[in-house]
């Protein structure tokens, strides 16, 4: 057999039309006689509306109409993840504001011209009369009696409270009977997602056949027409969503807002094109950021190192209004990996998604894993750092030993595969653990502060089964579906309801056909993010489209593979039970020699001059895979960092990576997703972090101030993997999408405060700045008198 | 976003350019890469832009006796990699190469990097600790300024409207050493804070010294009490010391602070760039 195309490192399929500037984005789609759409947006972080005066905007020569609520009739934004036994708010988010603006860039006019510049400008004579109200832009504060009220519907800001608790006795029992109890309160900064391409939605409406087109920069176009067609009131099959190529998303474009609704109905009404292209501006201030939680956590032990417990309190910020998965992220996709890697008997979780007057929070990379992943690894390192115990040495007391086929743990998921200490011994060897301790303590004898920063994770990917997404309130399914059709000749097209935005899935999906088919991948076309080409599908995110989407893929590669070896038995006179395959051809056992190829049996099968009795012409199959389980990726992480103590600067080293995502489809992909994963990880433990002032201006709006990470700040990665099938996937494969931000921030962190150990330093505010981690230093120095120069 | 909209000017004689710069609203345009992102986001809205992106006689780097002549259409690149400025004020190379990012480097130019006078910007900190001049013509003439008045305050110089910055005189510094060292921001790469030394030293005695300090204040400032406290010295580590205080002093209250880093760190950053600065000689 020829070697397996499967695993093979080939590039990626996707690039060359996207490196030449080929690549087809919704922003360069032109129609005839297309509108520009502009948004008013709130300057205000939350005000009452008075009144909006439209007139001067639309006398602009070229404006064609200009709208406020009061001209529309559209249903609400709805939220899709109504997490049950939460008391969950459902406070109305009107497409543009009505009464009230909830933060600064919620959008109460919009403006239809001729041209863009046409309709800024007369965006900008939109007379708003706003009457400020107070800002609250913290969860925590936004939750206390006597904050400001954002909606009238939810008493103290309070959108939702969920618990999650192993046995809430057992957890305080576990915590009164401890050897050691170490706290932490965690403030998981708001991110904010930059994607190389901002959001941007064109509509075309077709009046004659009242059907409507929406191109979109989307992560799920299957999940817009479903959500747009009943915001807007069209029928779901009169409205095709298409995502083009799409610049990035990293969760932020999984959300349906307001912008691309409003496309939609603007295009219609006025029964013409209409494009809308956020700025970068916009981007900041309206596309969903991520994180934001303030967490109190505590972790519980005996004295020889065995965790017995741990709890927290998460108050996460939700922002103005609830977007479409938020609810979900600080509850299933967070507290249920309270425990990682460990075996913690007591687990307890209550998360608390308040109302604060900001830009709504939604998925961003890794989504509630990463929050999850810090805070059981924060605690780890300072639980050993009191028992006085290696957090290596501490980590292997409390790792869930391998196993093969399911591993239930006490918050009552069951893991599907995992070998931790294998990913975490060779991470070990690579970096040579022992070693770099000794040059640490060596290090510190002279004045350097060297930091070595551990982790072993697991999370929580693949999503589906759909069966847990009704369970959990989100109200869509996890299913994916794949239809493989052959061409007379022999050519694959390969439709898909996923839409992968830069996840290489034409490259990979395409290996996995020619690995189970035998056809070449320059044969095979990997097509997606049309709802009018593509059967229905739930998108790409929680690193979900390979695992679940894949799944799909391969059951329908194998039932062409059946239906081919028949139509080859056939041919060859032969009984289909007598019928050997092997790389694209099938044989009778034995003679090899005498084959018909899989294309041979296509064209046969096409043409149906001859059939099998009882087969259908054709060579086409569709699947719908509905997974048994989530996957659950994991590895182990080092991180070698130094810290200037005159400046604050952290240095990173050397960063150590080692994932176990299943067999690898694409080892070069797979490199690329965990080198992607890092530098955002990285990103949110070392320079990212949005700010806002206490009125709610967020002052990190543009990129000027607000530091995503540069190639500069990195080593070379050194990246390495083991392999786990998961048991209950066809192939076996896991994700790898979110894996590495996932790992990389609590990696990061811990060696940054292990390198600060001589100070006596236990905490400092991501992101680890260098203004910030001299100030910890020299408020160590000024409270300890020690570790100075 | 787009800006709003303007008229367009390319003129063909820096008297013309003049001229349409004295009119109301004009702007000029050279590089663009200050000007063209404030007008993006419509916080500058000028009403005419004067392009004097083709006026060769701005351009160029030449040395005339003990004199460094850089024209104002000089891009930031283009000074990083001339061998005359690296001989003749090395440390404006070595502010120039750390400006940005390349596109920026390749674009901006030295006189409207000057004239927008960020106060975080590398360039200034380097031309003032040089005494360097700034000669500009205006519809009054000529006039040449010394940079130590040019730079008034945030974003303000001593221009005339219609006056333009046409090339920057920077007196040798090769019988001096020189070092620029900065702390860049992670995001915008600006300076949060600047340091650039210009020192003469005969004997191991430093008998010249001129210390500016950039980020941390309004504008580019001369440390006067950091180079007295090293003026004379040995440079030993107690003179090192007790300029790095001086120049927290020479900072004072006059240090900014941002949602990045407060006063108390700009003022201690310039004293530990100050002595990397120095043992950077």
């Amino acid at each position: 057999m020829a070697s397996r195309i499967f695993g093979s490192g080939i590039k990626r399929r996707e690039d060359p039309r996207l490196i030449t500037g080929k690549g087809k984005f919704t922003g360069d789609i032109m129609l005839p006689h297309m509108l520009h759409m502009v948004v008013v947006r709130s300057p205000y972080a939350h005000a009452t509306i008075k009144h909006i005066d439209v007139t001067a905007a639309a006398a602009v020569e070229g404006v064609v109409a200009v709208y406020t609520n009061a001209d529309m009739t559209l249903a609400n934004i709805p939220c899709a993840w109504l997490i049950p036994n939460s008391n969950l708010k459902l406070v109305p988010h009107p497409p543009l504001a009505k009464e009230k603006v909830r933060y600064v860039g919620d959008g109460v006019a919009i403006v239809l011209a001729e041209s863009r510049d046409i309709a800024q400008d007369a965006a900008d004579l939109v007379r708003v009369d706003y009457e400020a109200l107070t800002a609250v832009v913290n969860p925590e504060e936004a939750s206390m009696d006597g904050a400001p009220l954002l909606h009238v519907e939810a008493p103290n800001n309070i959108a939702f409270r969920w618990i999650a608790s192993s046995g809430d006795a057992g957890v305080e029992k576990a915590f009164a009977e401890a050897d050691v109890v170490v706290k932490e309160r965690i403030v998981q900064q708001r991110l904010q997602p930059s994607s190389m391409e901002t959001r941007a939605a064109v509509a075309q409406w077709d009046s004659g056949n009242e059907e409507m087109t929406l191109w979109v920069s989307s992560q799920n176009p299957h999940i817009a027409r479903f959500v747009v067609s009943g915001v807007a009131g069209l029928p779901e099959h009169k409205l095709r969503v298409i995502a083009p190529e799409v610049g990035g998303g990293f969760g932020a474009k999984l959300p349906i807002y307001p912008d691309e609704v409003l496309t939609v109905w603007a295009a219609r009404k006025l029964d013409r094109p209409v494009k809308w292209v956020e700025s970068r501006s916009e981007n900041y201030t309206v596309t969903t950021h991520g994180r934001d939680h303030i967490e109190y956590v505590e972790i519980a032990a005996t004295k020889e190192g065995k965790v017995t417990a741990l709890r927290g309190k998460v108050y996460a910020g939700m922002g103005g209004y609830l977007s479409t998965a938020a609810p979900g992220i600080p509850t299933i996709a967070h507290g249920l990996m309270y425990s990682g890697v460990y075996t913690i008997p007591n687990l307890r979780c209550e998360s608390i998604g308040v109302f604060t007057t900001t830009t709504p929070v939604d998925a961003y990379r890794g989504a509630g894993r990463p929050e999850a992943t810090f805070l059981v690894e924060r605690l780890m390192d300072k639980l050993a750092d009191k028992l006085g115990m290696d957090p290596v040495v501490l980590r292997r007391k409390n790792l869930i030993p391998p196993f093969a086929n399911g591993y239930t743990v006490a918050m009552g998921i069951t893991y599907d595969s995992g070998n931790y200490e294998g990913a975490l011994a060779k991470a070990l060897g690579i970096a040579d653990y022992d070693q770099l301790r000794k040059e640490q303590a060596e290090a510190r004898t002279k004045g350097r502060y060297i930091g070595i920063g551990v982790t072993t994770y697991a999370e929580l990917c693949g999503f589906g089964p759909s069966a847990v997404a009704g369970a959990t309130g989100f109200q869509g399914g996890l299913w994916e579906s794949a239809i493989v059709r052959v061409s007379p000749v022999g050519k694959v097209q390969v439709l898909i309801g996923a839409s992968p935005h830069g996840q290489g899935e034409e490259t990979t999906f395409a290996q996995i056909i020619s690995d189970e088919l035998g056809f070449p991948v320059k044969d095979i076309d990997v097509i997606h993010g049309d709802t009018s080409r593509t059967p229905m599908g739930w998108g790409t995110y929680g690193s979900r489209t390979t695992a679940v989407g894949g799944a799909a893929l391969v059951l329908a590669a194998r039932k062409i593979k059946e239906k081919a070896r028949a139509m080859a038995a056939h041919l060859l006179e032969a009984a289909v039970e007598d019928i050997d395959y092997d790389d694209g051809k099938f044989f009778v056992k034995g003679s090899p020699d005498k084959f018909k190829t899989i294309q041979d049996a296509t064209l046969m099968a096409t043409l149906a001059w001859n059939l099998p009795p009882g087969m259908e012409p054709g060579m086409e199959a569709s699947q719908f895979y509905d997974p048994p389980n989530f996957t659950y990726p994991f590895g182990a992480h080092i991180a070698v960092v130094e810290i200037d103590p005159d400046t604050g600067k952290v240095d990173l080293k050397r960063y150590i990576a080692v994932d176990d995502c299943g067999p690898q489809i694409n080892p070069v992909i797979v490199k690329g997703q965990v080198h992607g994963g890092l530098a955002q990880g990285i990103g949110q433990a070392l320079c990212e972090g949005a700010v806002y002032d206490d009125n709610g201006q967020l002052l990190t709006g543009a990129m000027t101030d607000y530091a995503i990470p540069r190639a500069d700040m990195f080593p070379q990665f050194e990246i390495d993997h083991t392999v786990t099938p998961s048991p209950h996937h066809p192939i076996g494969v896991k994700g790898i999408g979110e894996a590495g931000t996932i790992a990389s921030t609590p990696t990061i962190y811990n060696a940054v405060i292990d390198a600060l150990k001589p100070f006596g330093i236990e905490s400092i505010n991501m992101p680890l700045t260098a203004p910030r981690v001299w100030a910890a230093i020299q408020e160590a120095r000024a409270n300890h008198a020690i570790g100075g120069r | 976003m787009c800006p709003a909209s303007f008229d367009y000017h390319r003129p063909a004689s820096v008297a013309e350019a003049v001229q349409l710069l004295s009119r109301p609203g004009a702007k000029a345009l050279a590089g663009g890469h200050s000007l063209i992102p404030a007008m993006n986001l419509r916080v500058a809205q000028p009403g005419e832009l004067v392009d004097i992106g083709r006026l060769d006689v701005l351009r160029g780097i030449r040395v005339d006796g003990n004199r460094l002549i850089i024209g104002a259409l000089s891009t930031h690149a283009q000074i990083a990699a001339s061998p005359e400025v690296q001989k003749h004020c090395a440390a404006l190379a070595t502010a120039c190469s750390t400006v940005g990012d390349p596109a920026v480097r390749n674009w901006g130019t030295i006189g409207g990097n000057l004239a927008h006078a960020d106060p975080a910007s590398d360039p200034p900190t380097v031309v003032l600790a040089c005494d360097a001049v700034i000669h500009t013509q205006g519809e009054n003439g000529q006039r040449a300024i010394k940079a130590a008045d040019f730079f008034v305050d945030v974003f303000t110089v001593d221009l005339q409207p219609g006056e333009l910055i046409t090339s920057i005189e920077i007196p040798s510094q090769s019988h001096r050493r020189m070092a620029y060292v900065k702390l860049p921001h992670p995001a915008s790469r600006y300076a949060v804070v600047g340091v650039c030394v210009s020192m003469h030293t005969s004997g191991g005695v430093c008998d010249q010294i001129a210390i500016a300090v950039g980020g941390a204040t309004a504008k580019a400032t001369r440390a006067t009490g950091a180079q007295s406290a090293l003026l004379g010295s040995l440079l030993e580590a107690e003179a090192l010391e007790a300029a790095a205080i001086a120049i927290s002093a020479d900072i004072g209250d006059q240090a900014v602070s941002d949602i990045y880093a407060n006063a108390t760190y700009r003022r201690a950053m310039a004293g530990v760039l100050l002595k990397r600065a120095v043992k950077a000689l």
